[in-house]
């Protein structure tokens, strides 16, 4: 199938398919196993520049967007989803820091993120703030050039590997959903610490962590857009940062069925390939449409986004405002309806062909020393984190209403 | 510091098939790439580049234009700049004549880029003697290496040698070495636009009796595939003791004590 890359696009892809297939498949039973942090993986992506795929070219990136990272995610995540969080979740901190951040924080910033230097985490979860971010309860309190937070964080991927943190506190609670900020929060600010590390069903490759702020003091200059600012922050970011996560759905598909197709030909049974039978071949050729249609609709609306973020990064450089205030210039209309569908589509093919592999395989499918129920554990949480599928079929509906009533 | 990798290009497989008649390699159909040995070189270099500042890895091939594939790859693995001998003349080169072609390579090379080579690397099943310069060969680890000397470990069969030689020198380096990587984004954007200087036996000014096969002093009688080797023997027993019982009544059995 040609999906129309350029050449760049084109290397990226193989470099990425490379490193996944000689570093990272011999390695990943034993960090989904362990539940170690792939450092010497992190270091192979460093020097071959994955890591920068998306960034502007200024900040020490290859002049990429969305496309490029989901490209790289999908190829890591087709052989192991755990360790494609390495470079997802560093993007999802990256993210807000090229839509909404200042000159000054994108040149500090962005440079060690797109070398990979320093990795990044994202942190909105609060134990009593899943999907309703507003009951947000961790606290951010102006005093002089500083915010004193104090609270916990949960649940947050690439935990103590990270050392660049975007964290979304309350600066003004009597304010509810307006009285969340954003911030940057570096590793080792005194006050910051790690909690609870998470043991998980899948994706055990990244670690998951409680984050601890006790009358930790943070720059005012970390600010991350206006005060009060930080769901707008945080929607804009999901807006382009929700194809990553179904690039990970998708590449665990992939990935999947790569593997269930492999030992169906091989088992035999009844005399014959297990994959010789109709019900075999019924079964792989769903899985098989549902990822293309998965591919198809991620590669157009990602395609489609990227036009107008590449055009907002050219608008920004110039005029110095942030991205986002350039992206609401260049096109009047949100993404989030598209990104929602993207998410919530890829990751539903993810848990429905990973379930089916699993099948096909039969008894060996379930055990641990085959690689196939990885993929079922993997694919579960792409249903679930940067918005659950349910937040997103709330989203998309609420766009159509939105839509019908602009006539 | 000015490092040079020698590398040649070799069929992606090491399943090779030996034309029965003519007793050369056939090559024709066969996917190419780099010898796997020079990976390790290729590596080994771009290692000592990010080690050592203000160093420049220059890359030589002696081969066809096709050859030209694998100076792009090692360009895209990190090296800077890569340098191509092709010339009918130098086909059918035996090992003496590669070693002449290349050194006269390598002067050409220090010429153009006014930079004495410091450092040569090859990978193992390459040996190019005949530059009159320190080497080691079966080297395994680079323990240090400065403007004027490198320190390594050399394999032996009962051990290692950690040996010091002054610079230039020439090492031919083992797969123990390390683990090549994987050719970075940058690194093939560089190797797409990278313009590579294809030099003939002229612009080398090479003595023409000297090359290729005319300049070859072996004669190939036949190639064959050697055949595969037989097991040995293993001697058994529970203790060091009654193997050692076992080894000498084998032996008497054999007449060979």
């Amino acid at each position: 199938m040609n999906y129309f890359l350029t050449e760049e696009q084109q290397a990226i892809q193989e470099t990425a398919r490379e490193i996944a297939q000689k570093k990272i498949k011999p390695v990943r039973e034993h960090y989904d196993v362990s539940e170690e942090y792939p450092w010497p993986i992190v270091e192979e992506l460093r020097k071959a520049d994955l890591f920068g795929v998306y960034f502007p070219t200024q900040y020490g990136g290859l002049g990429g967007a969305g496309f490029e990272l989901c490209l790289v995610v999908e190829e890591i995540s087709r052989v192991c989803g755990g360790t494609a969080l390495t470079i997802a979740c560093t993007a999802l901190c990256a993210f807000p820091i090229i839509l909404f951040g200042t000159p000054k924080q994108k040149e500090k910033y962005l440079p060690d993120l797109a070398s990979g230097k320093r990795l990044g985490a994202f942190t909105i979860t609060e134990p009593e703030a899943g999907s309703d971010a507003t009951a947000t309860s961790c606290k951010a309190k102006k005093e002089g050039d500083y915010y004193v937070l104090n609270g916990t964080k949960n649940f947050c991927s690439n935990g103590n590997a990270a050392e660049i943190y975007t964290l979304f506190a309350s600066t003004n609670p009597a304010r509810g959903p307006r009285g969340l900020s954003a911030f940057i929060v570096e590793k080792g600010t005194p006050g910051f610490s790690m909690g609870k590390k998470e043991v998980k069903m899948g994706i055990r490759a990244s670690p998951t962590y409680e984050l601890n702020f006790d009358n930790c003091k943070v720059p005012a200059e970390n600010f991350l857009g206006g005060e009060g600012h930080g769901l707008s922050v945080a929607q804009g970011t999901f807006d382009i940062s929700r194809p990553g996560v179904a690039a990970q759905a998708l590449g665990i598909a992939q990935g999947a069925l790569d593997e269930a197709l492999n030992y169906a030909r091989m088992r035999k049974q009844f005399g014959q390939s297990v994959l010789s039978f109709q019900s075999s071949q019924h079964m792989a050729a769903d899985m098989a449409t549902q990822i293309e249609a998965a591919r198809s609709l991620l590669y157009s609306v990602t395609r489609a986004m990227d036009k107008d973020l590449l055009a907002a990064e050219a608008l920004s450089e110039k005029s110095g405002k942030t991205v986002y205030e350039e992206l609401k210039k260049v096109s009047s209309k949100r993404w989030t309806k598209y990104s929602a569908m993207v998410k919530l589509f890829c990751s539903d093919v993810a848990m429905k062909v990973t379930t089916d592999a699993v099948q096909l395989c039969g008894g060996i499918g379930y055990m641990r020393d085959f690689p196939v129920e990885k993929y079922m554990r993997d694919a579960k949480i792409t249903q679930i984190y940067e918005g659950t599928n349910q937040i997103q079929r709330n989203e998309i509906g609420y766009a159509l209403i939105k839509e019908l009533a602009k006539g | 510091m000015h490092i040079l990798a020698c590398i040649k290009q070799t069929p992606a497989t090491s399943n090779v098939q030996i034309d029965p008649k003519t007793g050369t390699l056939k090559r024709e159909g066969m996917a190419a790439a780099i010898n796997p040995f020079d990976e390790y070189a290729i590596e080994e270099a771009v290692r000592i580049k990010e080690k050592v500042p203000n160093t420049v890895v220059s890359v030589l091939t002696m081969g066809p234009p096709q050859a030209e594939e694998s100076l792009r790859d090692a360009i895209s693995r990190g090296c800077d700049q890569a340098f191509h001998l092709c010339d009918r003349a130098f086909a059918g080169a035996d090992t003496y004549a590669t070693s002449y072609a290349l050194q006269m390579g390598i002067r050409k090379i220090e010429t153009v880029t006014q930079k004495k080579v410091d450092l040569i690397l090859c990978g193992k099943q390459t040996n190019d003697g005949e530059l009159d310069i320190p080497n080691a060969a079966y080297v395994k680890k680079v323990e240090e290496i400065n403007e004027t000397m490198i320190r390594v470990w050399r394999m032996m069969e009962d051990g290692a040698d950690l040996i010091e030689l002054p610079l230039p020198a020439l090492i031919a380096v083992v797969k123990e070495i390390n683990e090549p990587r994987v050719p970075s984004l940058r690194g093939k954007m560089a190797a797409k636009k990278a313009v590579i200087p294809r030099w003939t036996a002229q612009d080398i000014e090479a003595d023409k009796t000297k090359i290729g096969l005319g300049g070859s002093p072996t004669i190939v009688a036949s190639s064959f595939n050697p055949p595969p080797r037989i097991g040995g023997v293993k001697i058994g027993g529970a203790t060091a003791e009654e193997k050692a019982k076992n080894l000498v009544a084998k032996l008497l059995e054999m007449k060979l004590i």
